[in-house]
């Protein structure tokens, strides 16, 4: 009797582990579908992809709407643009953030909170508000059509210097006396005490501006025209435009815009995590 | 003795504060170029008709044209436009998120998969979500098309019953990895044991869900909802992408009919209106916020 129950029980308990992967698969195979189909496309013929009933998977993957996609796209060279602005950015974010930050931190100077507040304030004026003025400044100053237009702007954040600040405010008190040094001793203290104890802000402030720079779109569209200054994010916008006969390379491109972000989130799910949520659970 | 000694100390202070300058200098000349400039530009734009040829001098209206500008038809039909879509993405996206959050939040061989193919739509950005929308929704070779019964019609991006809602569907996707992730950091806060015990009271799904998760979770949904929001009234790309604001404009978002009166009417007058309401509508969004923090962090001490 005890045994038939038990019994039971396992298989209930096996039926319901069994329900609850169904469901997972069903929603994973739900958001993952538009992508996957997006590689299938890239895979098929245009003949293929417009045959019906449709094909969901390619039994002859064709490889060379990649090749098509990366050199007359000119992918390769859109991809190299937003890794090098993207780099460029986050390294120019960090870097300012740190100083204003350490300033913010270990330093008395007068205004200090007054320009902390100055700091603050920024992160309630989106660049959205501001584009169309800055693009005229940028005009203005003859960075038209150049990567300083399409760096320089994003080269300090309110937000990055606040979050880091947080960090090195929460080092511990004999650690900050320690800052009260001269010049050098300053130089010193911040680059071999806070910044390294202040290493999982600045990972995470790193994986934020990464994607926030990566993905940028309204700006680098108006900034730019030269196609030799082309981010990924602007060249998807003009190979979605191309016709039937060619949407083969569009769903490659589009595969290609997003493999770098992807391999990221495989290698560095973790980082990657906090990065995202650095800004939003902790506040 | 005592003189040159306080002397020392007082360059010292000065020093430091040089320092303090030179430190916070390069973000402040940024800030004043790329922030606090346009801003307050934007706010005297707003006062300045736009002649309608370039080359003419300015005309000064004072509030005229911010009167002019709000209470246009146009101007509340974007505005209604935007509502709509904050309303249609934000609180669809963090439900999904929170219910895919949920079902990843078990202990359960193989889970960390699931959960990055969860996440996974964090790694397209605006750009690549619309595109691949904007081909599946191919009015002749487009797979969603043809499974919607609607090869040979106008695209559901050109019919003016269906863009907003097409757009606003691609924004929710592409947004779903985010909102799982942050979904997922604050059910990591909700203790186990917690919502054992509830199962062990014979608590079902559906209770648990709305008696211990919710109120637990209640900051990190509220914080999203606002966040969500904010980033949600300044969405362009997938406007931009999808739609340009048509068909018959039922797609013209705030941040588009800005994009399309600077570069394609030459009226900065009109968008400098225009991003003053924006940033009005943010300013609300994140002194709601700042509010909810301050309670926050009480609460916590």
């Amino acid at each position: 009797m005890s045994a038939e129950q038990a019994r039971r029980r396992r298989t209930g308990r096996h039926l319901r582990t069994a329900g609850r992967y169904l469901l997972l698969t069903l929603v994973a195979a739900v958001v993952l579908f538009p992508i996957y189909i997006t590689v299938v496309n890239s895979l098929l013929t245009p003949g293929q992809i417009a045959d019906r009933p449709p094909t969901l998977f390619p039994t002859h993957p064709q490889w060379s709407a990649y090749s098509t996609a990366w050199t007359q796209g000119h992918l390769g060279r859109y991809l190299f643009n937003s890794f090098l602005v993207t780099t460029i950015i986050v390294v120019g974010q960090i870097a300012t953030s740190i100083a204003a930050a350490y300033a913010f931190a270990f330093l008395e100077f007068p205004f200090r909170r007054t320009i902390f507040v100055l700091f603050l304030a920024t992160m309630m004026v989106p660049f959205e508000i501001t584009f169309f003025t800055n693009q005229a400044t940028v005009v203005h100053l003859g960075w038209y059509d150049s990567y300083l237009a399409l760096t320089v702007p994003f080269l300090a954040t309110g937000f990055g210097a606040f979050l880091i600040r947080q960090s090195f405010l929460a080092l511990p008190g004999p650690l900050r006396d320690a800052a009260e040094l001269d010049g050098a001793g300053h130089w010193r203290f911040m680059t071999k005490v806070a910044v390294p104890l202040a290493r999982p802000s600045i990972a995470a402030l790193s994986v934020f501006s990464f994607f926030a720079a990566f993905n940028q779109y309204l700006w680098p569209l108006i900034v730019t025209k030269d196609e030799r200054l082309r981010t990924v994010q602007i060249g998807l916008r003009y190979l979605s435009r191309t016709q039937v006969d060619q949407i083969n390379i569009t769903f490659a491109g589009t595969v290609l815009a997003a493999l770098p972000l992807f391999v990221l989130l495989i290698f560095f799910q973790k980082h990657l995590v906090r990065g995202l949520t650095a800004g939003a659970v902790k506040g | 003795m005592t003189e040159p000694r306080r002397r020392s100390r007082r360059s010292r202070k000065v020093r430091e504060a040089l320092l303090g300058y030179l430190l916070v200098s390069p973000s402040l000349l940024i800030f004043g170029v790329f922030v606090f400039y346009p801003f307050l530009k934007n706010i005297w734009l707003g006062m300045y008709r736009t002649p309608p040829f370039p080359g003419l001098p300015k005309r000064y209206a004072a509030f005229d044209q911010y009167e002019r500008v709000l209470t246009s038809p146009e101007f509340r039909n974007s505005l209604r436009t935007t509502f709509l879509f904050v309303a249609a993405t934000v609180p669809t996206g963090i439900v999904l998120g929170l219910l895919m959050a949920m079902l990843a939040h078990q202990r359960l061989r193989g889970i960390t998969v699931y959960r990055t193919i969860f996440s996974s739509t964090v790694a397209t950005s605006i750009a690549v979500a619309s595109v691949i929308f904007f081909t599946l929704l191919n009015p002749q070779v487009g797979l969603l098309t043809y499974w919607m019964g609607r090869q040979g019609e106008p695209s559901v991006l050109d019919d003016p019953k269906w863009a907003l809602i097409a757009v606003a569907g691609v924004t929710i996707w592409q947004n779903l990895g985010l909102s799982f992730i942050l979904m997922s950091a604050g059910l990591q806060g909700v203790p186990d044991d917690l919502l054992e015990a509830a199962e062990v009271d014979g608590a079902g799904a559906w209770s648990r869900l709305r008696n211990v998760v919710m109120p637990l979770l209640s900051p990190t949904i509220f914080f999203a909802t606002i966040v969500g929001s904010i980033l949600a009234f300044q969405a362009f790309g997938q406007i931009d992408l999808l739609t340009q604001g048509g068909p018959l404009k039922k797609t013209n978002v705030l941040v588009y009919a800005m994009y399309d009166a600077v570069f394609r009417q030459n009226n900065e007058g009109k968008a400098a209106v225009l991003s003053v309401a924006l940033f009005a509508i943010t300013l609300v969004l994140t002194l709601i916020q700042l509010r909810l923090l301050e309670r926050r962090v009480t609460y916590e001490r």
